[in-house]
């Protein structure tokens, strides 16, 4: 079933064209990952389906409801949640009162609340520092508390703009199980990753930008041996496109 | 309204802009360099204009010959301002610089009430007409020597920016510090020059008012918030905008105060700030520093 | 927790039981401007300490408390209980109006404390130049002892007023910072667009906020023209209000419950024994303001509370360092 449909959505700067004319669908239940050059408007997109950028046209449908335009926070009501590419901590309180926050969106009270973030935190791992100042933390705890605090909102779809970029390999196989494990229980997830061994292991399917269009989309393998996508990725930093034609 | 009324409020309005716009390119000065918003700025003016009181109460100075010493004694006191107190500040959020220079203000105000008592204390300058009139139109004097002083200070400072290594590291520094240090600017040293300019340029004008302007100790609470209008109108960080800023604000004021009642002719100020803040709150002419 | 409110019970009775322990009037007094200080300072770190959104020109509320129920007094001859309610009703009108346009304007940072500050300044014109609220001259209120009239023959019953004034207002702060309005106030002055993406109507708290905060301090205004029976336009609507509003709160610690009240503790008395020491100058106490001012933000930026939150965080934090190095070794 479909969640979240685009079509045709652009989004310009004045004149410059970030996104443009994009159509997608993301699906109930899967993984769908978002790759494609720097500079591609991969992070564009994603501000744009999740209200911080109005689209200059084209249609967002959430459920077959029209969304384009609505503001980050309605977003949220309706049950999209995500996490920043720089991450955006509220850095002077603890980590508790971060995920607290988004406890809040969907929990009346104080109690309540601050238990649902408590779960959130223990199903992140990061129990033991809540009640460290989130400004004291690694930036790679970060990003977990920043996950923490998205899932706490109750959303049926998470937005990850590239949670692993500068992550160790460890760190970076525990958050691949934890996706898979978010998946599994019941939200949808769209994520931007640079990572390829990451998009590989967990994508369902791939849609790949460049230049703010989209220029392929399908199941990973596939997706990685199209020609116009390695030719999109030759500009890039060489290693990814060893990556690329590695897993092409 | 005559056309003399008109011409006579055209005419005071713009003599007191010039005064404006020199607070506020002190202001934008400071602002452009180290991104702090000034709340001290009516408080160091206030200071130039007891350097020139004393000046003329004990050794008999005009306000014109006293006015270097005037910006000297300033500079002195916006460079220990900054190295003092405000180079600790870098990086603080915005409101935590506004409360540090606003408690700077409330001290330095109110030292100069515990020193110079709050007596309303004048200047005269006697060699000078008092007013020079054609048309029927009168135009002050010390109003249009201060007024001929801003402008060609304002052109003065315009050239040092432009043409002067200094003037260049200072414009450096305020579009971007980072990339400025790179090449070799010492930051510091800019800061406190920039700062030292700033608070000079807020003693200048304070001497050139004091022939019409009474001198104490809270005089310069008016004057300050007249000049974040003005800076505000004109962008924060931007020179020009800054002495077109305060003309405008000086004439709305000349108008406001014929064709208004009692004191709302400040109205109009406060009026035209919050729309201009409301509605651009880069200013009219950008927030960039030319 | 539960011995925490057993201390704040204790404190309280102690503070309840002051007019017994002397009956010093100027002690009085002092305690008085305390616990009315404490009251503003609380009322505006709800929207600027909280909410983050910093407000230069809490006069604004503060005169329309005090010239509303005045205002009704002296010409309508009600009484200033209803008075301050409805002059809480005037100030959440005039709070919702600024809020408005600063907010939906997107007004931020220093922007937002200008447009405070510009905001009073054209009250305090306004009201100066309006017969109806006597020009400069101001509004002379009757003496009395009439206690539905807001008067009292001694000290106490308005120690015992302002008392009860500010438990309200510092219970309604703690109340709001354990709720979800207090949470999403916190998110908004910590980090906005993230705030946004946890689904925060920032709109909607930053106006709640200002409501709250004007309202709150609305009533001190009504407080104030109870107290000293006569108010003017730069006693009430002036920059100097403004400042004296905010400092206890940034001595204390924006942000937090305990901040506003631990400023007033020190600021009001040592504002008093300056003045007394030199009684002669005029200004004295403002200038030890203005460098209690530099001083904290130099060196407590964090305020008192802030600071000794901090201490206690952090040597908590060593001794569970310790306590895993034991396990370890």
């Amino acid at each position: 079933m479909t969640l979240l449909k685009l079509e045709n959505v652009v989004k310009k700067f004045s004149g410059l064209v970030a996104v443009n004319n994009v159509s997608l669908e993301l699906h109930e239940g899967e993984i769908l990952g978002l790759i494609g050059p720097n500079g591609a408007g991969k992070t564009t997109l994603f501000h744009t389906i999740c209200g911080f950028h109005k689209p200059t046209t084209g249609t967002i449908l959430l459920n077959g409801e029209a969304v384009h335009g609505l503001k980050p926070e309605l977003m949220c009501k309706k049950g999209v949640a995500r996490t920043f590419q720089i991450v955006q901590p509220f850095g002077n309180l603890t980590l508790l009162e971060n995920v607290i926050v988004g406890a809040f969106n969907t929990v009346g009270s104080y109690k309540e609340a601050s238990k649902l973030a408590m779960q959130q935190l223990e199903y992140m791992g990061m129990e033991k520092k809540a009640q460290d100042r989130m400004k004291d933390l690694t930036f790679a705890e970060q990003k977990k508390v920043e996950v923490a605090r998205a899932l706490a909102t109750k959303p049926k779809v998470l937005f990850l703009d590239e949670v692993m970029s500068g992550l160790n390999p460890t760190e970076v196989n525990e958050f691949i199980e934890l996706i898979k494990d978010i998946r599994n229980s019941g939200i949808t997830i769209f994520f931007i990753e640079h990572l390829m061994s990451a998009v590989m292991a967990l994508s369902d399917r791939v849609v790949v930008m460049h230049l703010g269009e989209k220029i392929a989309e399908g199941s990973p393998t596939v997706v990685t041996k199209d020609p116009k996508v390695v030719e999109a990725y030759l500009g890039e930093e060489l290693d990814e496109v060893k990556e690329v034609k590695e897993y092409a | 309204m005559s056309v003399e009324l008109f011409f006579q409020s055209l005419i005071d309005g713009t003599l007191m802009g010039g005064i404006y716009g020199l607070v506020a390119i002190g202001l934008t000065l400071i602002f452009g360099v180290m991104k702090i918003i000034n709340f001290a700025q009516g408080a160091l003016m206030m200071l130039g204009m007891y350097v020139s009181y004393w000046c003329f109460a004990i050794l008999g100075i005009s306000p014109y010959l006293s006015l270097p010493l005037s910006a000297i004694i300033l500079f002195a006191i916006g460079m220990t301002m900054q190295r003092g107190i405000l180079q600790r500040m870098a990086g603080a959020p915005d409101h935590n610089q506004l409360l540090v220079t606003l408690g700077i203000t409330l001290f330095i105000e109110n030292l100069a009430l515990v020193i110079f008592k709050p007596d309303f204390r004048s200047v005269t300058v006697d060699s000078l007409p008092a007013s020079l009139s054609f048309f029927n139109l009168n135009i002050h004097t010390t109003k249009l020597i201060a007024f001929l002083f801003a402008i060609v200070l304002a052109i003065g400072l315009f050239y040092f920016l432009k043409k002067t290594f200094i003037g260049k590291a200072i414009r450096a520094t305020s579009i971007n510090s980072q990339g400025a240090s790179l090449v070799g600017v010492n930051i510091t040293k800019i800061n406190y020059i920039a700062f030292g300019l700033g608070a000079a340029l807020a003693g200048v004008a304070g001497s050139l008012i004091t022939p019409f302007f009474y001198t104490s100790p809270t005089v310069g609470a008016s004057f300050i918030l007249k000049g974040f209008v003005v800076v505000v109108l004109g962008g924060l960080g931007n020179f020009i905008g800054a002495l077109v800023g305060g003309l405008l604000i000086g004439i709305s004021e000349a108008f406001g105060g014929v064709l208004l009642p009692g004191s709302l002719k400040d109205l109009m100020t406060y009026l035209i700030f919050i729309i201009i803040l409301l509605l651009k709150p880069s200013g009219l002419f950008g927030g960039k520093t030319r | 927790m539960k011995k925490s409110h057993i201390f704040y019970g204790i404190g309280l009775i102690l503070i309840a039981l002051f007019p017994f322990v002397t009956d010093n009037q100027y002690f009085m007094h002092i305690a008085i401007l305390i616990l009315y200080y404490a009251l503003v300072s609380q009322a505006w770190n709800i929207l600027s300490g909280y909410a983050g959104q910093f407000s230069f020109g809490h006069a604004i509320f503060f005169g329309t408390g005090a010239y509303s129920s005045a205002i009704l007094l002296s010409k309508y001859n009600i009484s200033p209980w209803i008075g301050m309610f409805i002059g809480a009703i005037i100030a959440i009108g005039i709070a919702l109006l600024i809020g408005f346009l600063s907010f939906r304007y997107k007004l931020r940072g220093a922007y937002f404390s200008l447009g405070t500050l510009a905001f009073a300044e054209i009250l305090r014109i306004l009201v100066q130049n309006m017969d109806y609220f006597n020009k400069t001259l101001g509004i002379l209120l009757p003496i009395g002892d009439n206690p539905w009239l807001f008067q009292f023959e001694s000290r106490a019953g308005y120690f015992y007023i302002i008392l009860i004034l500010t438990i309200i207002v510092t219970v309604v702060a703690y109340l709001i910072s354990k709720s979800r309005l207090g949470f999403n106030l916190i998110a908004i002055r910590e980090n906005e667009e993230a705030a946004q993406s946890l689904g925060v109507k920032t709109f909607k708290n930053k106006m709640i906020a200002i409501a709250i905060s004007g309202a709150l301090t609305s009533v001190g205004g009504t407080f104030y023209a109870q107290y000293l029976l006569y108010i003017d336009p730069p006693t009430t609507f002036g920059n100097d209000v403004s400042i004296s509003i905010i400092l206890p709160a940034i001595l204390g610690g924006m942000g937090t419950i305990l901040g506003p009240f631990m400023g007033a503790i020190i600021i009001v008395p040592l504002g008093e024994l300056t003045s007394h020491f030199f009684g002669g100058f005029a200004g004295i106490h403002l200038m030890v303001y203005g460098l209690i001012l530099v001083l904290v933000i130099l060196f407590l930026p964090e305020g008192l509370v802030g600071w000794f939150q901090e201490k206690m965080r952090s040597s908590r934090l060593k001794k569970e360092g310790n306590q895993n190095d034991i396990t370890e070794t």
